[in-house]
């Protein structure tokens, strides 16, 4: 069970990086950044690499390995390595500078943490499960995390990804869905359903746990659940934009750009001092 | 190598058949994954002698990119192997992320390439690939001409770093064009018969037709330098500035003249300028009347006779 300090921290963890997400995305300027799908994995990142995510750099090959098929939200997955040390503050300041890597959709780059260069959706999916499979093959015993958008899952490949983890048993492999009901054209439920999910991802062969993606001890206890010869399904319930009030819910801030104004009150919604200037 | 030993091979037999069982303990990093072909590239005997190292995707050659590209991240050398048409063009992207974008070693197998599957038809047949592959920086791409020389290509592509695509085209009775050991260095043109003439580049199993072509055009009196084009990217330029001095430059392939080597020569001539016309002889972007090999062949005026018969007609109106 996870005690009380620890989803304390974890919450104040949660924080710290979505104001990172809020800071590196303004300082983005006219560039703008994803905001609406950055925000809602955030509780999934900080829990993952806390807890559970082992990442020594003097021993990469034993490593776990983090995807993010959902390559738009790069920009929460640099704040969260930023936050437990594995990327610089200069690595997070080049956010979206010209010549830089670190942009919109991440580069691989081992030393960063960055395991995949994302971006286009459903790639990373069917990357991480070669991945688990080599990684199998190669007898380690570490485990792959890989986080998947629910709009990606409209994607093709990630059904045949996921045929291959099942009928493979790959238990080194955890999948978490993000799944915030919203893609750039609207809703999931209007746009195209993915409905009734846990049945389709059991009918794949993967065992499934739901739990509201926003609760770190739900998370934690989900995490916690030992493979049982079968890969693992997080379903995640989470709300697109979570934390800022004017983000929440809305699909125009899937990408955009934060004004001054905006901005201020993004940190107040956040429960952060607001900055003069 | 003994290449008598690969000769009335097909070139997937020649490879995965003969070679890589006869040589797997050569590389102990190499894997090999097919989306459904492992019987139709003879990898039968390579999966009973080393079932660790195969992988089997079903019909999925997105996925069958994918996995073998997370692999290859882990340090494998992944040997990917599908039909041609779908693992350059429905996996381009693919292709273009996992491999050049993410530099992955991964060696793509086209099977069956050009017009090899005959009665399948225009979804099974594959004149594109060529002009696609090319497009991908860091991409290596390879056509070999006939099953030893598949097995060459296979073996430096084993050893070379890097993504390769490996065009697989004819079958077990596309001519034999090498009859002995030779040499086989990626992006080095192999020239085949030398003269001042005439220079005809070809590549893939057209190369067999083409040495057919040289040699009916000899007997009326018009001498041929013949390149077998095994490497289109990198491409040997030094190859091309050396028929410079040539009445006629001519092109053919098994493939679409957009994009293919008729361009990719074309290319270099205009670029360097002071060329000879060129000839573009292969498929005039249009697709195919299905029937047998040589039906197809003939259709696009791909046969010996038709080669040789282009070739004379443009040397005169010249």
């Amino acid at each position: 069970m996870i005690d009380k300090e620890l989803i304390n921290q974890l919450e104040q963890l949660a924080k710290k990086i979505r104001v990172d997400i809020i800071r590196t995305g303004y300082l983005a300027g006219k560039n703008g950044a994803h905001f609406g799908g950055s925000l809602s994995p955030v509780e999934i990142l900080a829990v993952l690499y806390s807890c559970f995510v082992s990442f020594d750099k003097n021993d990469m090959e034993h490593r776990d390995r983090v995807i993010l098929s959902k390559g738009h939200a790069a920009l929460a997955h640099y704040c969260t390595l930023y936050e437990c040390g594995i990327m610089t503050k200069a690595d997070l300041d080049s956010f979206e500078q010209n010549g830089s890597d670190i942009v919109a959709h991440a580069k691989r780059n081992l030393s960063r943490g960055l395991d995949f260069s994302g971006g286009s959706l459903s790639l990373g999916t069917s990357y991480s499960v070669g991945v688990a499979h080599a990684c199998k093959r190669k007898g380690l015993d570490n485990h792959i995390y890989t986080l998947i958008g629910d709009g990606e899952m409209n994607e093709g490949l990630i059904w045949e990804a996921l045929m291959f983890a099942g009928h493979n048993r790959l238990d080194n492999l955890t999948i978490i869905i993000d799944h915030n009901h919203l893609q750039a054209d609207g809703t999931i439920e209007e746009v195209m359903n993915t409905a009734p999910l846990e049945d389709k991802l059991k009918a794949f062969g993967f065992d499934v746990i739901q739990v509201d993606g926003h609760s770190v001890s739900e998370l934690y206890e989900a995490f916690s659940q030992q493979p049982n010869g079968r890969p693992m399904a997080i379903i995640a319930e989470t709300v697109k934009g979570k934390g800022v009030s004017f983000i929440e819910n809305k699909a125009k801030w899937h990408h955009s750009s934060l004004n001054e104004a905006r901005y201020q009150k993004a940190l107040k919604d956040l429960g952060e001092e607001v900055e003069n200037g | 190598m003994n290449v008598q030993q690969y000769a009335g091979s097909g070139q997937a037999a020649a490879i995965f058949g003969m070679y890589l069982p006869d040589h797997i303990e050569e590389y102990p990093n190499v894997q090999v994954l097919s989306a459904d072909m492992s019987v139709a590239a003879s990898l039968d005997r390579f999966i009973y002698q080393s079932p660790e190292k195969f992988t089997e995707l079903g019909i999925a050659e997105q996925n069958l990119v994918g996995i073998s590209a997370g692999m290859a991240s882990e340090g494998y050398t992944c040997v990917a192997v599908a039909q041609a048409a779908f693992i350059t063009m429905r996996a381009y992207e693919m292709d273009r992320q996992y491999l050049g974008y993410m530099q992955n070693k991964v060696i793509l197998v086209g099977l069956n390439s050009g017009f090899y599957l005959q009665y399948f038809g225009n979804t099974h047949y594959c004149i594109e690939d060529l002009a696609i592959m090319r497009q991908i920086p860091g991409m290596t791409v390879l056509s070999p001409a006939d099953a030893a020389e598949a097995v060459m290509a296979f073996e430096a592509a084993l050893n070379c770093p890097g993504p390769v695509y490996i065009r697989l085209t004819g079958g077990s009775q596309a001519p034999t064009v090498y009859h002995e050991t030779c040499p086989f260095t990626i992006g080095k043109n192999n020239i085949l018969r030398e003269s001042q003439d005439v220079c005809l580049f070809t590549t893939g199993a057209c190369t067999g037709y083409s040495v057919q072509a040289v040699e009916i055009l000899s007997q009326q009196g018009i001498e041929t330098r013949l390149v077998d084009v095994h490497t289109l990217k990198p491409f040997d330029t030094e190859s091309v500035r050396e028929a410079k001095n040539c009445k006629l430059i001519v092109t053919a392939e098994e493939h679409n003249i957009v994009g293919g080597l008729g361009t990719t020569i074309a290319d270099i001539l205009a670029e360097d300028g002071g060329y000879p016309p060129l000839l573009k002889l292969g498929v005039k972007d249009r697709f195919s009347k299905p029937g047998d090999y040589d039906y197809v062949m003939h259709q696009h005026r791909l046969s010996p006779n038709l080669i040789a018969e282009d070739i004379k007609n443009k040397l005169q109106s010249l």
